[in-house]
């Protein structure tokens, strides 16, 4: 339809009804459910003294409470599939949301029951019978608006009166008009108010709800911290398979032009031989660098055959004692490894240190790693050096750091990493 | 003397087929695998196995279970493997029972041919070809100890003692006379309560169980 711009801002808040209206219609129909239970004593003729209606009435009050559980999964389809919101199950403490038949036998003394049943007691049904009448008020108006079309398409004695095209009728399309604002208005902010109040009642409690939150953010940071070293281990695979065999392969026939192109002039051997150096420089350089990464003899080995071969390369003589029964996970296992192959990178930088130390243990569910030096001293992990990165490494696995590292030393380094005993 | 290579890198073994070749060995086979290279080694029966440490498909120290396997089953093999890193747990493992014939070095040491070929030789005599790194590593090991009552240059010596060097190549390396060397060597010896011995493989082999690998 073409809307002509005077249109427009008239009706765009009518926009977007559809389906709060549908999901009070569903509403509806579960309220239904519940108010055809109410009945059941009246099937067949039923109590009519005061006494006996109240206690049918409270009786049934009880079966519609008891069934809660089984409402709540009709109101949480029905919240998903009209509106799209999910409203999250209950969890027990520490272990995921009951099955419905425990709930149902638990009865009163299951998880967040009262909520439930004041919901499905109270509040649901208001809201239900609000809502429809906003929806009866929104189909009245939309006749009420378009009584001209009535006026002039139905034959005249079928009229319910002679108004005619008179004020009246005016009155009526203006005061329909009106009552459809009001009724739209009316049916989205219901959907709104029924959205929060079922959050709240029905779904876990705010608490609950952070404390779920918590357990999913740290679940997905550990499948990130995951995710970055299959990531280091892919790269340091691809380096390890293509450029340093290349560099290798290349040195190996410089070496090879070396040996046996004995007759070559002097400045050609000169140039090879400087080739054959450069590419040697290169091995090394690239084979310091993706040691960093992950190395493979760290997964094949564990810490202590990894951090040997750190401390080897070192140019200052380290000492490393590792002291572990069984091997700690392989994500605390590639941090710690980083923590003493960065921290001692920043001893070879600044520390000015003629020897360090590394020992790794296990203390109950801690590993405890410590690099220390007997440097210059002075080190600050917010001093822009290698160790900010280390703080953010450490942190990723709810690990601790820690330095000590007075002006004149000697620096301490402590780091300790979750790690089941 | 024959010899079969195992290296997953096509390139590299392009290479180290000439190399082998220009040292006077016949290369019998080439695998790309541990399991291609044991049933070539099966096959052919060479003198000398070159092997990659890390092939497939584990990628980590399939050439390592590889030489054992090779070790136990054919003793009179002589094995050299060639890592991108040496590491002493590897060493330590191919260490263990008899160190004759056995060869560990970086793979870079390749390109310095000479030196190569020198190593492929003295470990296909049945000689010890040990990368310095790996040394240096073993003897971080040890802290405790007689280590710390040697010279740095005793230190020097006894790397290039274990690395299986002969004296007269350790007197070139260190660019001194053999008589040095044997001095050295002596002095060596001494304070480490080890034995004398003649041939090159026993000082090596003393020098490993002293590191405690051998």
């Amino acid at each position: 339809m073409h809307l002509t711009p005077l249109t427009r801002p008239l009706l765009r808040p009518l926009q977007g009804v559809g389906r709060p209206a549908a999901f009070h219609l569903h509403g509806a129909l579960i309220q239904c459910c519940s108010l055809l239970l109410f009945a059941v004593p009246w099937l067949n003729g039923g109590p009519t003294r005061a006494l006996s209606v109240l206690l049918a009435v409270f009786g049934m009050a009880a079966v519609v409470a008891v069934l809660s559980p089984v409402l709540t999964g009709m109101q949480r389809t029905r919240f998903r599939d009209r509106l799209g919101v999910d409203i999250p199950g209950i969890a027990r403490p520490g272990r995921g949301a009951a099955p419905l038949w425990e709930q149902l036998l638990a009865g009163p003394r299951a998880e967040r029951f009262w909520p439930q049943a004041r919901y499905h007691l109270v509040f649901g049904p208001l809201t239900a019978a609000a809502a429809l009448g906003a929806l009866v008020l929104a189909v009245v108006s939309v006749a009420a608006v378009t009584i001209y079309v009535w006026i002039w398409a139905l034959p005249v004695e079928v009229r319910l009166s002679q108004a005619g095209y008179s004020t009246l009728a005016a009155y009526v399309t203006a005061g329909g008009a009106g009552g459809l604002y009001a009724a739209v208005w009316a049916v989205k902010a219901l959907a709104r108010l029924d959205t929060r109040v079922a959050l709240s009642r029905l779904g876990p409690t705010p608490a609950e709800r952070l404390a779920r939150r918590v357990e999913e953010v740290t679940e997905s940071r550990a499948g990130v911290v995951d995710a970055a070293d299959a990531e280091r281990r892919r790269i340091e695979r691809d380096l390890h398979d293509g450029a340093q065999q290349r560099l290798v392969s290349m040195a190996v026939n410089l070496g090879l032009a070396k040996v046996t192109l004995t007759d070559l002039p002097e400045d050609a051997r000169k140039v090879i031989d400087e080739a054959h150096r450069e590419a040697k420089a290169a091995i090394q350089e690239l084979s310091d660098l993706v040691r960093g990464l992950h190395p493979a003899v760290l997964e094949d080995r564990g810490l202590d055959a990894a951090l040997s071969g750190i401390a080897d390369r070192a140019p200052l003589p380290v000492r490393v004692r590792v002291d572990l029964e069984s091997r700690p996970a392989p994500a605390i296992e590639a941090v710690a490894y980083f923590v003493v192959s960065e921290a001692l990178a920043n001893v070879v930088k600044h520390a000015r240190a003629s020897r360090a130390e590394v020992t790794v243990e296990r203390i109950g569910g801690i590993l405890l790693v410590v690099v220390s030096d007997d440097g210059v001293g002075g080190a600050d992990e917010s001093g822009g050096t290698g160790l900010a990165g280390l703080v953010k490494r450490v942190a990723s696995v709810d690990g601790t750091f820690s330095i000590s590292s007075p002006v004149g030393g000697p620096t301490v380094v402590t780091v300790e990493l979750p790690c089941a005993p | 003397m024959r010899a079969v290579i195992a290296e997953d890198s096509v390139l590299l073994r392009v290479g180290l087929v000439k190399v082998l070749e220009a040292a006077g060995f016949e290369v019998a086979a080439e695998a790309g695998d541990a399991e291609a290279l044991l049933a070539a080694v099966a096959e052919h029966r060479p003198d000398l196995v070159v092997s990659d440490v890390r092939m497939p498909p584990g990628f980590t120290d399939e050439g390592v279970r590889a030489a054992l396997v090779i070790r136990r089953q054919w003793p009179e093999t002589a094995v050299l493997l060639l890592s991108q890193y040496v590491e002493e747990r590897y060493a330590a493992d191919l260490l263990t029972g008899d160190t004759r014939g056995v060869g560990y070095l970086l793979k870079q040491r390749v390109a310095d041919v000479e030196e190569f070929i020198d190593a492929l030789r003295r470990v296909a005599a049945g000689g010890t070809a040990l990368d310095p790194q790996v040394v240096s590593q073993l003897l971080l090991r040890r802290h405790s100890d007689p280590l710390d009552r040697l010279t740095p240059r005793e230190r020097e010596v006894l790397e290039l003692m274990a690395s299986g060097r002969s004296n007269a190549g350790i007197a070139a390396q260190l660019v001194v006379s053999e008589s040095a060397v044997a001095k050295h060597i002596n002095n060596i010896l001494a304070k480490l309560d080890l034995p004398r011995a003649d041939a090159d493989h026993r000082r090596v082999l003393a020098v490993l169980r002293f590191l405690g690998v051998g």
